[in-house]
């Protein structure tokens, strides 16, 4: 086994410096000779009959190459609709969205057309005058209202607006409220915005001379939109190559092939020029993915002490208007309802809503904070039920780390069983408060109170699966230069993934980190590839990484020992040589990979097959699940409803931290995301299923004064599922955020009984809260 | 601009392109480019200065943050033809070309500040006015500077202590920016 | 998100620029372009042509004279944030322009873009009612017009201005040194539009009485809206709590204009709020408060 120079340490990130200087290079970064810029036509009503386009005027304006519709994409295209992503044997086959819209339109921003011009600017101005003949049909935009019986549908095709209805569950729940001393309802009406990276969606798509297409694509998903773009455009997957350039981030936007990046490539193809298309702000809030709403009933039974008995309930989830990938959203979240706590008997039942809006697939955390705010807010109403302080009830409810690996009742989507597989969440809990300083609280409140401040107090806590399967792959390469090469089918969108490969490979072959190259998203070079989603990169292309280094290693030595006529067992692999044990007798990597490529005519070393490399596709056996506490001090004005954070708190499992720094900095982006869910964040749409807040300046994302310090402390309780014993921390950070919030918020105006039901938390919420209660007071 | 570099048509061209000529990092630079291109666009696509990003064009995200004569301003939000013989500044300026990066960069790679830095570019050359202006700046009012830059990634706290260290090194004699 | 086509002036003097907004149809002219470049990438607005008003040195600049003090149209908030005159003479444009967007978009903005947007939250629109400010307005055909700054706005985010008039300044009298004053206002993110703003001033007499004041609220109507009942009722009153309580609740009975966001209850409900708190704050050791 290597020594472990690299990992585990917060050693500089080899991204950086192209960042810093202004040379990394983004999709828009990027252009072709005889490039067309396209621009989309988008339905400007959430739902209406496509009757014609008046494309004439629009074609006269100079710099208009094409205007093309679906009908012109027909003889590039195999299939009208785009693929489910996930495969389902439960949905029906009409649900995918078209490449462009056909004869009836279901969202405002859905694609109808695309214009291809010398210039962005020329594009728009022909998109804006194309005429758009259209009838106007019944928009379903209320989701409570979208899955009544008698609701008008979504599609005209399609039987009704829910899509798939399901049950989750486990044990007798119904005898639970029997024995049960006290339980509560809660109503809680859940959203969670859009993703919105700072880089929007873009694709350039080049056609080459022998029909094939390279694509550049801002994606979380290379291989997997080649394979979709293979099959929707009947081409060679050798003619086809998927290349990602920098990505500016994802947060699930960007782990999806969309109409766009089809109709960009198959407008190259039909054209044979380049074709760019750069999504802007706008069409990311119309266009792009979002998360939105759940709609959760339930009701918690518990015995006298404030243990949970059995929770049942129901969930409304907002799928819009189409379903690209799956039901993994409603399915994660209510799977993840438990947490990191002993629920004895569950059971809900889930139903899928179609609503006249943009498709919902997961966003930063993937349906986990909404299960999250759910049992969380359960907590907070039952410890109030039963007179327990809030973080007592979840010390008697948290999985005791003797439980661990504790097998919950619930299966994952893949079907395989949900098992937290190592942590100790009491102890987790204890450290978030004594990071807060808890036991220092009441005097801080009373000390505000003096100066008319209202301070609270939220604690919460959340478990996320992470480094979802079924493999990554990763290639490990020692080229005839020495240069040391990983290539991986992962993808990275800030995570500083290249850095963590590097540190793994890093360890494996005595190299620095940034001697070490990384290659991400390029089917051109890996064939085999998953991407970025799930918290899994460092788990499962880490762990791919590690093998094919530690193989790449051993066979390095081997050759080594043989060029040296040394012991293996003697031979040390340090700064790119391997050397001879408490001797400079040393031979350096590129003489060993010249060895290893061998020469004509020459035979290769005894016992060595060609080349230095090794490739790994590791497979998780399960999710590994990471635990998080959150604590969190606010000041709340409760004459004008504004929340302030004052301090944050989270300690988070992230089994081993390869950087630590880098792990700190994903929990305070998820902390920060989390923020946002909980107090700002909202996509609002009038009862025409309009999107009203389509601007940044509507829709408030959080801005540096919102934000507290946030204390982050990594715990390390290893995975026993993967070589490195690591789990992700991805979205981990944006877990429990909304909860312990709401739960500081009420604690700061003495509000109990979960009464915070409906996230994000607006001012005018607030202060409507607070006049309920005095009206019920009164 | 009335100087006689308007190269517009006069009546009613399709399309009225100008010649703007300005100093960026140091060196005069010129272009053609329509009367409605923006300062950001015309850096990026037509000065082929792609580090200045691009991430709402309607003034909010803060990614196209340049300098115009030492002011911070969005690149969005004013036209190309306007920084007609102005000094702008990019990112590209901030470092010597074959040398190591300059303080304010380098404190943000020691400090993890950036993580797809797509943002970071506008949030440098925010920070480089506030550096100059504010020396003494705390954390609070670093945060209010900032409040004009969004950051999906990183949730700001590395990109204010990056600051904070770029202050402390200019106070004690560095460059800081 | 590009703008649509227009043709862009750039004049190098005002009367050039007055001649231009005379003779060119659905011209528009372009200040500092925080509000309007935005509007024209996102094509809500198309002007064919665009006056550019940055080049007219004569339009900026912050000036004491006999009318009080003149600040030019093209005037940038930056400098109007930073400058000494204004901070001794009219302390409350510092702090109400640290709320006033964002160090990048004060370093272009104008004063007089941001009057004539006159978005109904935005901060200088209040400044230059809270001073009764007159505004002085040109066109090539007419000459020049003086009108209040209470007479500006037409309706909802449009200035009495005729198609040909640019605006060339504003004057106004300050208030007399020791004028108290507060700037208040609540707003979801730092920099964002308010939701409600209340600026105030607060002039007393030798004996401790309220001889004159100013209060003047945003995002309550369509345009700042003076509270002039309540200006009377504190008129020769001492300050206090009680009394500042009571001008509060005058301003909660504004009508207010609501939207999906924001009702007009709670808008209503915020002005009573921070005209009380604006109040208390200007006025600290008479409201009781420990500022
Ligand atoms: S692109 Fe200019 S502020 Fe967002
Ligand atoms: S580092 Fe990604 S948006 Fe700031």
């Amino acid at each position: 086994m290597a020594e472990r120079r690299y990992i585990g340490q917060s050693t500089p990130r080899v991204e950086d410096d192209a960042l810093l200087r202004g040379k990394a290079r983004f999709v828009d970064d990027l252009t072709a000779p005889g490039v067309l810029h396209a621009a989309f036509l988008r339905s400007p009503v959430a739902h209406a009959r496509l009757l014609g386009l008046d494309l004439e005027e629009a074609r006269a304006i100079p710099g208009v190459v094409a205007i093309l519709t679906l009908a012109d994409l027909k003889d590039v295209l195999t299939e009208e609709r785009l693929p489910l992503q996930f495969i389902s044997k439960t949905l029906p086959p009409d649900i995918t969205p078209y490449v462009l819209a056909k004869d009836e339109m279901l969202y405002v921003g859905e694609p109808v057309a695309v214009v291809l011009a010398d210039s962005r600017a020329t594009a728009e101005d022909a998109a804006s005058i194309i005429g758009i003949d259209l009838e106007e049909m019944t928009p379903v935009g209320d989701l409570r209202a979208a899955v009544e019986p008698d609701a008008p549908p979504v599609c005209s095709t399609r039987a009704g607006n829910v899509c798939e209805a399901f049950e989750v569950g486990y044990a007798d729940v119904d005898a639970a409220f029997r024995e049960a001393a006290h339980s509560v309802r809660l109503s809680m009406n859940q959203h969670r915005g859009g993703a919105h990276p700072i880089e929007g969606r873009g694709i350039l798509a080049e056609p080459d001379a022998g029909g094939g297409l390279v694509v550049r694509s801002s994606t979380q998903l290379a291989h997997e939109a080649r394979a979709f773009l293979v099959a929707l455009l009947d081409l060679d997957e050798n003619r086809l190559r998927v290349v990602t350039p920098d990505v500016g981030g994802g947060f699930g936007a960007k782990f999806l092939l969309y109409p766009e990046e089809v109709v960009a490539s198959a407008a190259a193809l039909l054209l044979g020029r380049p074709v760019k298309w750069i999504e802007d702000r706008r069409e990311h809030f119309l266009a792009a993915i979002q998360e939105r709403d759940q709609l959760w009933e339930i009701e918690a039974a518990c015995d006298a002490e404030g243990r949970l008995l059995g929770v049942r309930g129901s969930m409304i989830h907002d799928a819009g208007a189409y379903v690209p990938q799956g039901i993994n959203l409603a399915y994660n979240a209510v799977t993840a309802y438990p947490g990191p706590y002993v629920l004895p008997a569950y059971h809900m039942d889930v139903r899928v809503g179609m609503t006249n809006k943009v498709p919902t697939i997961p966003v930063r955390g993937a349906g986990y904070p909404e299960g999250t705010f759910a049992m969380e807010r359960t907590l907070d109403a039952l410890a109030a039920r039963v007179g327990i302080d809030r973080v007592e009830i979840r010390r008697r409810n948290l999985v005791p780390a003797e439980s661990i690996p504790y097998a919950t009742p619930l299966k994952s989507r893949s079907g395989a069983g949900i098992t937290y597989d190592s942590g100790d969440f009491p102890a987790l809990l204890d450290q978030v408060l004594e990071a807060i300083d808890h036991a220092g609280f009441e005097a801080r409140r009373a000390e505000a109170a003096r100066a008319g401040r209202r301070l609270g107090i939220g604690v919460a806590c959340g478990i996320k699966g992470t480094g979802r399967g079924p493999y990554e792959s990763a290639i490990v390469r020692v080229g005839r230069s020495g240069k040391v090469t990983v290539f991986t089918g992962a993808m990275p969108m800030g995570q500083g993934l290249k850095t963590a490969m590097a540190q793994i490979c890093g360890d494996a072959l005595g190299l620095p980190p940034d001697r070490i190259e990384v290659i991400c998203g390029d089917t051109g070079t890996i064939p085999l590839g998953i991407g970025g989603f799930a918290s899994r990169q460092t788990v499962v292309a880490g762990s791919s990484v590690a093998r094919a280094s530690a193989a790449v290693r051993e066979k390095a030595i081997r050759i080594a020992a043989h060029l040296l006529e040394a012991d293996g067992g003697d031979i040390e692999l340090v700064d790119g040589e391997a050397r001879v044990k408490g001797t400079n007798v040393g031979i350096d990597l590129r003489a060993i990979a010249a060895s290893a490529h061998g020469s004509p005519g020459y035979a290769l070393p005894p016992g060595v097959d060609p080349g230095l490399e090794a490739s790994e596709n590791f497979m998780p056996k399960g999710l590994t699940y990471g635990m998080g506490a959150h604590a969190v001090e606010v000041a709340v004005d409760e004459e004008t409803g504004l929340v302030t954070l004052t301090r944050y708190a989270v300690v988070n499992d992230c089994g081993r931290a390869i950087n630590p720094r880098m792990v700190e900095a994903q929990i305070h982006g998820g902390v920060v995301h989390g923020i946002g869910n909980a107090l700002f964040e909202y996509m609002d749409y009038d009862d025409q299923a309009q999107p009203v807040t389509t601007t940044l300046a509507d829709y408030l994302m959080v801005t540096a004064p919102e934000v507290p310090r946030i204390d982050v402390r990594i715990a390390e309780y290893p995975s026993p599922l993967n070589p490195l014993g690591v789990k992700g921390v991805g979205e981990a950070g944006c877990l429990p955020v909304a909860p312990a919030i709401a739960s500081a918020v009420e604690d700061a105006l003495g509000v109990r009984e979960a009464a915070i039901q409906r996230v994000p938390l607006s001012p005018p919420d607030l202060i409507d809260l607070l006049r309920a209660r005095a009206a019920d007071a009164a | 601009m009335n100087d006689g570099t308007m190269t517009g048509d006069q009546d009613g061209g399709a399309a009225q392109r100008f010649d703007v000529t300005m100093t960026v990092n140091g060196i005069e630079r010129t272009a053609s480019c329509e009367g409605r291109r923006n300062l950001v666009d015309f850096l990026r696509h037509d000065l082929h200065l792609t580090g200045s990003h691009v991430g709402c064009e309607h003034g909010v995200c803060g990614a196209c943050t340049v300098l115009v004569d030492d002011h911070a301003v969005r690149g969005c939000l004013m036209l190309a033809v306007q920084a007609e013989g102005r000094r702008v500044e990019t990112i590209e300026g901030l470092s010597p070309e074959d040398g190591p990066l300059s303080d304010l960069p380098r404190l943000f790679a020691e400090q993890y500040a950036l993580q797809c830095g797509f943002c970071t570019p506008g949030i440098l050359m925010t920070l480089r006015e506030v550096i100059r202006d504010t020396p003494d700046a705390g954390e609070t009012e670093l945060r209010e500077a900032l409040s004009g830059n969004l950051c999906r990634c990183t949730g700001y706290q590395n990109i204010v202590d990056a600051a904070l260290a770029a202050l402390a090194l200019m106070r004690d004699g560095g460059e800081g920016a | 998100m590009k703008p649509a086509p227009f043709r862009y002036h750039a004049p190098g003097a005002f009367d050039e620029a007055l001649a231009m907004m005379g003779d060119l149809d659905n011209a528009k002219a372009l200040a500092g372009g925080q509000s309007l470049m935005a509007m024209l990438n996102l094509r809500y607005a198309m002007p064919d042509h665009l006056v550019d008003l940055n080049g007219i040195e004569a339009l900026r600049g912050i000036s004491d004279g006999p009318d009080g003090i003149a600040i030019g149209a093209m005037t940038r908030q930056r400098v109007l944030e930073r400058d000494s005159l204004l901070a001794m003479r009219a302390p409350i444009f510092a702090e109400a322009l640290r709320h006033v967007g964002h160090l990048q978009t004060r370093n272009r903005g104008t004063i007089g873009g941001s009057l004539c947007h006159l978005d109904p939250a935005a901060e200088l629109p209040v400044l230059a009612m809270l001073h009764d400010a007159v505004l002085r307005v040109r066109s090539a055909a007419r000459g020049e017009r003086s009108l209040d700054m209470a007479a500006f706005p037409a309706f909802y985010m449009t200035p009495s201005l005729e198609p040909d008039e640019l605006l060339v300044g504003l004057s106004f009298m300050p208030w007399p040194e020791g004028t108290r004053h507060a700037f208040l206002e609540v707003a979801r993110r730092h920099g964002d539009f308010a939701i409600v703003a209340v600026g105030c001033l607060v002039a007393l007499d030798g004996k401790g009485a309220i001889d004159r004041a100013a209060i003047v609220l945003g995002g309550i109507g369509p345009a700042p809206i003076r509270l002039t009942a309540g200006e009377a009722m504190l008129r020769g009153e001492r300050p206090g709590i009680e009394l500042f309580r009571a001008v509060g609740a005058e301003a909660a009975g504004l009508e207010a204009m609501g939207d999906s966001a924001y009702s007009a209850g709670y808008r209503q409900h915020l002005a009573g709020v921070l005209v009380r708190r604006a109040l208390q704050r200007a006025c600290p050791s008479e409201a009781g408060v420990i500022s």
